[in-house]
C-alpha cells in the first residue's frame, strides 16, 4: 500500500473535479522502483485522468504528489523527464514529422547538454551528443526488435511496431519510473506476450506503473494492483487479492475479472 | 532497387558542420560566377533574392518547421531596417557591427513578441502577427523625429575595396550573409533543436513528454525567425538607400508567406526557390506579361497580385510540398526509373526507406531528407 518510501511516486488524497462531476476523489498510491503497479477500472474511471494529473497536464483541486520524497507542486509536463519519470501516451503518440530514430532520440530531450549556441555552429559538442542518442536509439531498435524501421516515417508502419518506437522513446530516457497508457491495446496475442517478458526485464532497472485493460496481462505481470471506479480506489493488493474481491467483480458488471474488457482498448 | 555506394571521398560528409558548410561553399561558387556575368541591375535583384532568402528560411523554420503561422514578418524586416538607418545616421561603426545589432536588435523585439505571442494557436498567432504589421506605419508617424518621417533615414551603400563596383559588392556582402544563415539554420535544423521544433509542431502533448519545454520551444523558433528577418531588413535598406514605411507594407509578410509555401515549407533550399518568385514575380514577369498585352503600367502592377495567387493555386495542386517538395519527388522518381522496378506497394514510404547498413548505424545520412540544408 501506500508505504512512502523515499525512491517511489506517491499521490496522496488526489481529489479532481471537471465542472461538477468528480473525475477522482481521495486517491492515494505509491510505485516504487523495482515493481510493477497495475491501475485498472471501468473505461471512464479516472485511470488516464490520474495519468495526467502525476504529469502535470490537469493540476488536482487537493492532494500532494511527490516523487523520491520530493514534492511535485504545480509542474509542467517538461519537468517529469528531468526527473526521470517517463511516460507512453494511449495510442501511440509518435511525431508524424520525424522518422524513427528521431522520434526515438527526442525522447532524450531531457538528458542532452549542448546548449542552443553549439547547435547553431554545429560544434562538435553538440555533433557528437547527437551520434551518441542515434546510436543509443539505434540499440534501443535492437533491443525490441525494430531496427530495420529505423529510417522511416512512423505512419508508414504497422500499429504493433509504433507502438514499440513510443516505448523506446519512453526508455531511451533511461527513467527511474515508467507510466505506461494502455501499452496493450491493439496488440495482437504474440506482441503482448513479449510486452508481458520486456515488463518483467525492465522490473529490474526501473519502477512501471502500468494502465491497461487487459486482464491476463495486468494480473500475469503486476506486483501490486489499484483498482479505481468512479473515481475513487476500491480496491488494492495483489493481482490474487484483488481477485477475489467482491467489490472489483461487482465494479466490472458482475462478470468475471478473467473476462471483463478484453477487446482493445478505448 | 539497386543501392548505389558510392567511394568514399565521393559522399558527403557525415558531421552536419562539414555537410552544411561545403552546400555553402558550393553556393558562394555559384553566386560569384553568376554575379560577375550579369548587369548592375540584375546584381541588385540578385542581392535581393539573397536577402529575401534569409527572410523567408527564417520565416521557414517558425512557419514550416515550428508550425506558427506569421504574418509580420515584414515588421521585424523593418525593425532591422530602422536599427541599421539609426547607426547610419551616427555613422562611426563598421558594417559587420551595425548588421550585429540590427539582429540583436530585431531578436530582442522577437523575444518580447515572442512570449505572449506564442501562447496564441493558428489564426489567432496570425492575428496578432498581422497587428504588428499594421501597426508599424502609425509608430513612425507618431515619432516621426526618431525614426524620419515620410522622408524616412537614409542609408549609403558600404565602401567597396579597390576597384570593385559598389553595387556588386553589396550584392557580395547580401548574399554571403544569405548563405551564412542557411548554414547556421540548417545547423539548428539538424540538432535536437530542429528536433524539438518538429515535435512541438507535429504533437505537444507528446513533446512536452520527451522533455521538450513546449513554450520555450516556440519562443527560440519566433526569435530566429525574427532575427532572420532583422538581418534581411538591414541589407535590404543597403541597397535601395532609404529606410521608410513603404519598404514594408503588409503586402511584403504576405508575399513572404506566400513565397515561403511556394518554394516549400520548412526547407531552407526551399527559401531560395520562393525569394526568386518573391523578387522576380510582383516586379519583373508581371510587368512583361502586362506589356504582351500592350495594357499600361498599372495592369502590371495590380495583376502581380493576381499571378502570386495564380502560381500559388497551380503549384499547391500540383506540389503541395511546393517547388523543392516537388523537385524532390521528381529527382526521386528520376532515381527509381533509372535504377529498375521497385517492389509493389511500397512506393509512399520510399523517400526514408533506407536499409541500414553497419556504414550508416550511426551515420546521419539517412535522415537527409528531414534535417539537411534541403
Amino acid at each position: 500500500m501506500s508505504d512512502a518510501s523515499t525512491d517511489s511516486l506517491v499521490l496522496s488524497d488526489i481529489g479532481v473535479t471537471f465542472g461538477g462531476l468528480t473525475a477522482l476523489d481521495g486517491v492515494s498510491l505509491s510505485a516504487g522502483s523495482g515493481e510493477i503497479v497495475g491501475v485498472i477500472g471501468p473505461n471512464g474511471a479516472g485511470k488516464t485522468t490520474l495519468f495526467n494529473v502525476i504529469c502535470g497536464f490537469i493540476r488536482p483541486d487537493s492532494g500532494t504528489i511527490s516523487y523520491r520524497g520530493q514534492a511535485m507542486g504545480r509542474h509542467q509536463p517538461h519537468v517529469l523527464a528531468k526527473l526521470g519519470i517517463a511516460r507512453t501516451l494511449q495510442g501511440v503518440g509518435l511525431v508524424p514529422g520525424l522518422n524513427v530514430v528521431e522520434n526515438v532520440m527526442l525522447g532524450a530531450q531531457g538528458k542532452t547538454r549542448s546548449g542552443f549556441a553549439s547547435a547553431v555552429f554545429g560544434l562538435p559538442r553538440s555533433s557528437r551528443e547527437e551520434m551518441r542518442l542515434r546510436a543509443q536509439a539505434l540499440e534501443l531498435l535492437g533491443e525490441l526488435e525494430i531496427a530495420e524501421h529505423a529510417w522511416k516515417m512512423p505512419t508508414a508502419l504497422p500499429y504493433g511496431v509504433q507502438k514499440r518506437v513510443s516505448l523506446a522513446r519512453a526508455l531511451i530516457a533511461d527513467p527511474t519510473l515508467l507510466l505506461l497508457d494502455e501499452p496493450a491495446s491493439g496488440l495482437s496475442s504474440d506482441d503482448m506476450a513479449e510486452l508481458g517478458q520486456l515488463l518483467r526485464r525492465l522490473r529490474d532497472r526501473m519502477g512501471v506503473l502500468l494502465v491497461e485493460h487487459h486482464m491476463d496481462l495486468v494480473m500475469s505481470t503486476c506486483d501490486r494492483i489499484v483498482v479505481l471506479n468512479f473515481g475513487r480506489v476500491i480496491a488494492s493488493g495483489d493481482p490474487d487479492v484483488v481477485r477475489a474481491d467482491p467489490e472489483v467483480t461487482r465494479a466490472y458488471l458482475g462478470e468475471e475479472v478473467r473476462t471483463a474488457e478484453g477487446g482493445p482498448g478505448a | 532497387m539497386i543501392k548505389l555506394r558510392l567511394p568514399g571521398w565521393a559522399r558527403l560528409p557525415r558531421q552536419p558542420l562539414l555537410r552544411h558548410l561545403l552546400f555553402g561553399a558550393v553556393g558562394v561558387a555559384f553566386f560569384y560566377v553568376l554575379s560577375i556575368s550579369l548587369s548592375d541591375f540584375n546584381d541588385f535583384q540578385l542581392g535581393e533574392v539573397g536577402v529575401y532568402a534569409i527572410a523567408i528560411a527564417g520565416l521557414s523554420v517558425l512557419t514550416g518547421v515550428n508550425g506558427q503561422i506569421s504574418l509580420g514578418q515584414g515588421a521585424f524586416l523593418a525593425v532591422g531596417a530602422y536599427t541599421l538607418g539609426e547607426l547610419e545616421v551616427h555613422q562611426s561603426i563598421n558594417l559587420v557591427l551595425q548588421l550585429l545589432i540590427a539582429v540583436a536588435v530585431s531578436a530582442l523585439v522577437g523575444l518580447i513578441i515572442a512570449v505572449p505571442a506564442t501562447r496564441l494557436r493558428g489564426p489567432y498567432l496570425a492575428g496578432m502577427t498581422l497587428l504588428l504589421a499594421l501597426a508599424l506605419p502609425f509608430l513612425s508617424d507618431k515619432y516621426s523625429s526618431f525614426f524620419g518621417g515620410d522622408q524616412g533615414l537614409i542609408t549609403l551603400p558600404p565602401n567597396a575595396p579597390g576597384s570593385i563596383d559598389p553595387q556588386r559588392w553589396l550584392t557580395w556582402i547580401q548574399l554571403f550573409c544569405a548563405l551564412l544563415v542557411v548554414v547556421l539554420l540548417a545547423n539548428v535544423l539538424s540538432s535536437r533543436f530542429g528536433r524539438s521544433f518538429r515535435a512541438v509542431r507535429d504533437n505537444e502533448v507528446a513533446a512536452s513528454l520527451a522533455g521538450v519545454h513546449v513554450a520555450r520551444t516556440k519562443v527560440i523558433a519566433f526569435v530566429i525567425s525574427s532575427a532572420c528577418a532583422g538581418l534581411a531588413g538591414a541589407l535590404l535598406v543597403l541597397s535601395t538607400g532609404v529606410v521608410n514605411t513603404g519598404e514594408f507594407p503588409l503586402s511584403l509578410s504576405i508575399y513572404l508567406l506566400a513565397g515561403m509555401v511556394l518554394g516549400g515549407a520548412g526547407t531552407l533550399t526551399g527559401a531560395w526557390w520562393g525569394a526568386i518568385l518573391v523578387v522576380y514575380l510582383p516586379n519583373q514577369w508581371s510587368q512583361s506579361i502586362a506589356n504582351a498585352f500592350h495594357a499600361n503600367h498599372l495592369v502590371g502592377a495590380n495583376l502581380a497580385v493576381i499571378i502570386f495567387g495564380a502560381v500559388l493555386i497551380v503549384v499547391m495542386l500540383a506540389a503541395p510540398a511546393g517547388v523543392q517538395g516537388g523537385l524532390r519527388w521528381l529527382g526521386h522518381r528520376l532515381v527509381t526509373v533509372s535504377t529498375g522496378p521497385k517492389p509493389a506497394g511500397n512506393i509512399s514510404v520510399t523517400l526514408q526507406d533506407q536499409p541500414v547498413s553497419k556504414q550508416d548505424r550511426d551515420g546521419p545520412e539517412s535522415d537527409r531528407a528531414a534535417t539537411s540544408i534541403d
